[in-house]
C-alpha cells in the first residue's frame, strides 16, 4: 500500500543512519507540519503559481522496478572519476575509478557514520532561507540518501564525478541530496544528472550544498531533466572562501513547476561565485527561481546570468539580490537574466534587486526581454532551413553563448549535446 | 534557363524603391550591376531572397520558369536554387557556421535522410581551404565578431557548400584589401559553371577585374538604364555616373 508523503508511521530511513540524525529528522517533519504553506503575500512568492504547492497526491517512492536499466541508462561523459546512481531514494551503483586519495565519495548516511564531524559541520549547515524553508524541512524529514562528497586540501580530482538521481512511478516522491566539500586549494568538477525513469508525474525535493575552502575550484553542473509534469524543489546554498571559485550552471530542461533557490555565500576574501542557468520552458509549464548573492567579505565578486527561452503559455519567475554586507568593500556583483520571447502568450517576470550597505562597490543588475530576431530568422532561412528549425537554432545559439564560459571542453561539449538534443536541433 | 527579372516593382513602407525592373540572367552567364550608392541593388538582392520588408507590387521573378513570388518563404526560395550573399550579412549568436551550413545542407535532403558527417567536414575544410579561411572559424558563431572581410568570405563559403544554381552576391568585394579580394574572386570564378548564373553587385570597377563578367548593367534609381560588355565598367570607373543618368533622361 503507499502511503502519502508526511505520514509520520513511514520511516524510510534505513538502520544506516545513526540514531542522532532520525531525531534530527523527527524534528524536521514537525518544523514542515508547522510551517505554514507560502502565499502569495510572501515576497518570496510574489507571481508564483501556488496550486504546486499541495503535496497530498504524492506517496512514498517504492523501489525502482528494473535496478539495471536505470544503471545502464546513467550515462554522460566518457570519461568520468567516479559516478553514482540513484533511483527512487536508494543508491543503486557506485564506482570509483580514478579518485585521488583521501577523497571521500559515499552515500550521505554512510558518512553521516563514517564522518560524522565533516557531516554535522556541513550537512545543511547554512540555510538558503529564500522561501522554501517548509520544503527543506520536509526534504531534511524524508532524505534517505545522496551524495556525500570530500575533496581534501591540495588534491585535483582531473575527470568529472558524476551523479544521477532518477525517479520512476506514479506520484513517487524523491529527495535527491549532493553535499560537495571541496578542501583547501582542490580542484573538481560533479556533473549532477535527474532524471525521471518514466513519463509519470513525480515530487522532487532536493537540496544541494557546496562548500569551497580556501583557494579551491569547484564546477557544479546541475541537469535537471525531470518529466514534463513534476513539482520540483531544488534547494542551493553555496559558501565560498577566500579566493576559491565556484561556477555552478543549473540546466532546467524539464520539470512541470520547477521552484529553485540559489544562495551563493562569498565569506572570503577574493571569493568568486559564477550563478548560471539555462532554461527552455514550453506548454505551461513554468520555472520560479530566486537568488541571493551575499558579499560578506571584502573583494570578492559573483556573477549572475539566468537564460529563459519561453514558448507556448510558459512561466518563469526570477527574482534576485545582490547583498553587500557592510564589511565587503571592494565588492563586484552582476546580476542578469535574459528572456528571451517566442510567444505571445508566454509570462516572464523578472524581479532583479540590489541591497548595498558598503560605498565601496561595483555592482550592476538587470533584465532584458526580447522576441528572436528577425533579421536572424531571415538570414537563416535565406540559406534553405524552415523558419520553424530557424528559430530552434536561434535557441540553441542563445543557450550555447552561455555554455561557452564552461572552461572544461569535454563538460562543455557534452552539455552542448545535451542542450542540441533538447532543442531537436542535433 | 535564365533567372529572369520582369518590370520588378518594390515598395518599403510607403517608398517605392524598384520601379521597373527588368533583367535576365542565362544560365552560365555572369552579370554585373554596378550603380551609386541608394540606386537599389541591395533591395533587389533582398526582395528576391524573401526579405519581409519589402513588398513587391508589381512584376515577377522567375528560376527556370519558376515563379519566385509564388514561394512565401525564404527558405523555399532558396532550396530552388537562389542563393544571395548578403551586403550586411547577419550575426547569429552562438550558432558556429559548422552547425549552420549543416543545418542549411540538412534542410535540402528528404524527410529521413542524414547528413553524411564525414563527407561533410572534408568538403567543409576543401572550400575552406580554397578560400584561405583557418579551421577554427568552424567553430565560431556565424558572423559575430567577425571582421567586414570575414563576414564577406563566410558568405562565399556558404554559397560554395550549397551549390546553387543562381548567385546574387551584393557587394561581396567592400570591405576586401586586394589579397583577400583575389581569394574570394578566385572562389567565384571555381563556381562558375555551364550549369550557373550569376548577378555580381558591386560599385566599384576593380571586382570586375578578377570576376569578368558577361555583361555590365548600369541601375538608376530604380531601374536598369543602360547594359553593355564589360567595357562599360571602365568607362564608369573612369567617368562617373551622371553621364548615363543624363542619357537615360534623354531616353526616357
Ligand atoms: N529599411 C529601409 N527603410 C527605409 N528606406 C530604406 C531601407 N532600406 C533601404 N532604404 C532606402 O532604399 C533606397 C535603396 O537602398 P539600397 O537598395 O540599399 O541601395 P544600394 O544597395 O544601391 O546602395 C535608399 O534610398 C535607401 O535609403
Ligand atoms: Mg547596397
Amino acid at each position: 500500500m503507499n502511503s502519502t508523503l508526511i505520514e509520520k508511521h513511514v520511516t524510510p530511513i534505513s538502520s544506516n543512519w545513526p540514531t542522532w540524525f532520525a531525531a534530527e529528522q523527527k524534528t524536521a517533519l514537525t518544523d514542515y507540519e508547522q510551517s505554514p504553506t507560502p502565499t502569495r503575500r510572501h515576497e518570496s512568492w510574489r507571481f508564483a503559481n501556488l496550486k504546486p504547492l499541495d503535496l497530498s497526491a504524492f506517496v512514498d517512492a517504492q523501489p525502482v522496478s528494473s535496478e539495471g536499466r536505470l544503471i545502464n541508462a546513467s550515462s554522460g561523459l566518457g570519461e568520468f572519476s567516479a559516478k553514482m546512481v540513484f533511483g527512487n531514494n536508494a543508491l543503486l551503483h557506485r564506482s570509483a575509478q580514478s579518485l585521488p586519495d583521501g577523497v571521500i565519495f559515499e552515500s550521505l548516511e554512510s558518512a553521516a557514520a563514517n564522518h560524522a564531524e565533516l557531516f554535522r559541520k556541513y550537512f545543511m549547515a547554512r540555510p538558503t532561507d529564500l522561501g522554501s524553508s517548509k520544503f527543506t524541512a520536509l526534504h531534511k524529514a524524508r532524505v534517505s540518501t545522496g551524495v556525500f562528497l570530500y575533496v581534501p586540501a591540495n588534491t585535483t580530482v582531473t575527470l568529472p564525478i558524476e551523479i544521477f538521481h532518477w525517479a520512476e512511478g506514479n506520484n513517487a516522491s524523491i529527495f535527491p541530496h549532493t553535499l560537495l566539500i571541496c578542501g583547501e586549494n582542490s580542484s573538481v568538477t560533479v556533473m549532477d544528472y535527474f532524471k525521471s525513469a518514466d513519463k509519470l508525474t513525480a515530487l522532487a525535493c532536493g537540496v544541494n550544498d557546496l562548500h569551497l575552502e580556501k583557494g579551491s575550484r569547484l564546477t557544479y553542473i546541475a541537469v535537471q531533466d525531470w518529466s514534463s509534469t513534476t513539482t520540483a524543489f531544488h534547494i542551493n546554498s553555496t559558501n565560498v572562501d577566500a579566493n576559491a571559485k565556484c561556477t555552478a550552471l543549473i540546466a532546467n530542461f524539464g520539470g512541470g513547476f520547477v521552484r529553485g533557490e540559489s544562495l551563493s555565500r562569498l565569506i572570503g576574501e577574493g571569493s568568486r561565485s559564477e550563478m548560471y542557468s539555462i532554461n527552455p520552458v514550453e506548454g505551461t509549464r513554468e520555472i520560479d527561481q530566486r537568488t541571493l548573492q551575499d558579499h560578506i567579505a571584502p573583494h570578492a565578486t559573483s556573477d549572475l546570468l539566468y537564460l529563459n527561452a519561453l514558448d507556448d503559455r510558459s512561466r518563469t519567475i526570477f527574482a534576485g539580490l545582490i547583498k553587500v554586507e557592510p564589511g565587503a568593500q571592494g565588492t563586484d556583483a552582476y546580476q542578469k537574466v535574459r528572456n528571451l520571447i517566442l510567444s505571445d502568450d508566454a509570462d516572464p517576470n523578472s524581479m532583479p534587486g540590489l541591497e548595498i550597505l558598503n560605498d565601496e562597490v561595483r555592482c550592476s543588475h538587470g533584465a532584458t526581454n526580447g522576441p528572436v530576431s528577425e533579421d536572424e530568422l531571415f538570414y537563416m532561412q535565406a540559406r534553405g532551413i524552415d523558419r520553424d528549425k530557424a528559430r530552434r537554432l536561434v535557441v540553441n545559439g542563445f543557450f550555447n553563448s552561455l555554455l561557452e564560459r564552461i572552461e572544461d571542453a569535454a563538460v562543455r561539449t557534452h552539455l552542448s549535446g545535451l542542450l542540441a538534443k533538447r532543442l531537436s536541433v542535433d | 534557363m535564365s533567372l529572369n527579372i520582369q518590370n520588378l516593382h518594390a515598395n518599403i513602407g510607403e517608398r517605392e524603391i524598384l520601379k521597373g525592373l527588368n533583367l535576365e540572367i542565362p544560365k552560365g552567364q555572369i552579370h554585373a550591376i554596378m550603380g551609386k550608392n541608394g540606386s537599389g541593388k541591395s533591395t533587389l538582392a533582398k526582395v528576391m531572397a524573401g526579405h519581409p520588408d519589402y513588398e513587391v507590387t508589381a512584376g515577377e521573378v522567375t528560376l527556370d520558369g519558376l515563379n519566385l513570388f509564388e514561394m512565401a518563404e525564404p527558405d523555399e526560395r532558396a532550396r530552388a536554387g537562389l542563393f544571395v550573399a548578403f551586403q550586411y550579412p547577419m550575426e547569429i549568436p552562438g550558432v558556429t557556421i559548422a552547425n549552420f551550413i549543416r543545418a542549411a545542407l540538412q534542410a535540402r535532403l528528404p524527410k529521413g535522410e542524414e547528413l553524411d558527417a564525414v563527407e561533410y567536414y572534408e568538403l567543409l575544410y576543401k572550400k575552406m581551404e580554397l578560400l584561405k579561411i583557418p579551421r577554427n572559424f568552424t567553430s565560431r558563431a556565424v558572423n559575430e565578431g567577425f571582421s567586414g572581410g570575414e563576414k564577406k568570405r563566410c558568405e562565399v563559403l556558404q554559397m560554395a557548400m550549397l551549390n546553387p544554381v543562381y548567385c546574387v552576391l551584393d557587394e561581396t568585394d567592400s570591405g576586401l584589401d586586394i589579397d583577400a579580394l583575389k581569394i574570394v574572386s578566385e572562389g567565384v570564378n571555381a563556381m562558375r559553371s555551364p550549369e550557373r548564373g550569376m548577378l555580381v553587385i558591386t560599385h566599384y570597377q576593380r571586382l570586375l577585374d578578377y570576376i569578368v563578367p558577361d555583361v555590365v548593367h548600369v541601375m538608376v534609381d530604380g531601374r536598369i538604364v543602360l547594359s553593355g560588355d564589360k567595357s562599360l565598367a571602365l568607362k564608369l570607373e573612369a567617368n562617373g555616373y551622371d553621364w548615363v543618368e543624363k542619357e537615360a533622361l534623354q531616353q526616357a
